[in-house]
């Protein structure tokens, strides 16, 4: 018979580490899926996961059963997510002459004939992913939580451990740095 | 181009491609080999384990005092380093000599 999440957690706490493993099997898709919101290389979406899990078994003593299991995960998921995205920050200020042909053809269907230009297009992928890597980090995390994800603030306050007010704050800075970066792309390609 | 309408776009391909949640193999078994050997970390136990180190040092310390004033205890005082004395005869010097000068 399958152990349910409180068993298997209640053995690990009791010293039984091998209990570990099944929460990894179910839960690491979700996790994978997260990290690869953040990191682009494989590898570093290897580590982030890792690191989740590590720290994951590490504070296990401090998860008191109150809400489930996945949601616990995920917060510590997606503030490892984060702490990436910090100490990973690249130089924004670099051009945007560097955009691949695919993602300049797709610009230009899109400015021409905006409904034409596909939503599963490869380079249109491409573009939301250079945008959303030139965002700061605390702006990139509220774009992709509550836009890309759909969640709602008390969510994402829940989640990252901002305050309400703070989420909405920085979910408005947020919508105006990616204007402003969509701006500097359309300035850079037709002046 | 209209900014708000591209924003909407790229938001809505970023909604229409959800990553992959695919898992390496054998991913769980690298992060086993990884924990294994590692106990849960226990802010109470480390605290309690700290207290319990410090514990040793601190009796050997009171221990070592307790001899040192044991032991000075039992010397005889020496009334030549009474300090109160000392500093009271230092000030006073000066009034004691102008004392024994004016004197027949």
């Amino acid at each position: 018979m399958e152990r349910t999440e409180a068993e298997l957690i209640a053995a690990v706490l009791k010293g039984d580490a091998a209990s570990f493993e099944p929460l990894i099997e179910k839960f690491s898709p979700r996790v994978f899926a997260t990290a690869r919101r953040y990191a682009r290389r494989e590898s570093e979406v290897e580590d982030i996961v890792q690191e989740v899990w590590l720290k994951a078994y590490q504070k296990l003593k401090s998860f008191r059963g109150e809400a489930p299991f996945e949601h616990w995960l995920m917060r510590l998921a997606v503030r490892t997510c984060y702490d990436f995205l910090r100490s990973h920050q690249r130089n924004r200020e670099s051009a945007f002459s560097d955009l691949s042909e695919p993602e300049d053809d797709w610009l230009e269907r899109f400015v021409h004939q905006p409904a034409v230009a596909r939503e599963d297009a490869d380079a249109a992928r491409q573009l939301v992913q250079r945008v959303l890597q030139y965002l700061p980090p605390p702006a990139r995390l509220v774009i992709t939580l509550l836009e890309i994800e759909d969640r709602s603030v008390k969510e994402i306050s829940r989640l990252t451990g901002w305050s309400v007010p703070l989420v909405k704050v920085r979910a408005f800075r947020a919508r105006a740095e990616m204007r402003k970066i969509l701006a500097k792309i359309a300035r850079e390609k037709y002046l | 181009m209209n900014l708000a309408e591209l924003q909407k776009k790229l938001i809505a391909v970023a909604r229409a491609n959800p990553p992959s949640d695919r898992v390496p193999p054998f991913f769980e078994k690298r992060i086993m080999a990884l924990i294994s050997g590692r106990p849960i970390y226990d802010v109470w136990a480390a605290w309690a384990r700290g207290l319990w180190f410090a514990a040793a040092p601190c009796v050997a310390i009171m221990l070592l005092f307790s001899a040192v004033a044991f032991f000075h205890a039992r010397q005889p005082s020496n009334p030549s380093i009474d300090l109160a004395q000392q500093i009271d005869n230092t000030l006073l010097a000066a009034v004691d000599q102008n004392n024994n000068s004016d004197s027949p």
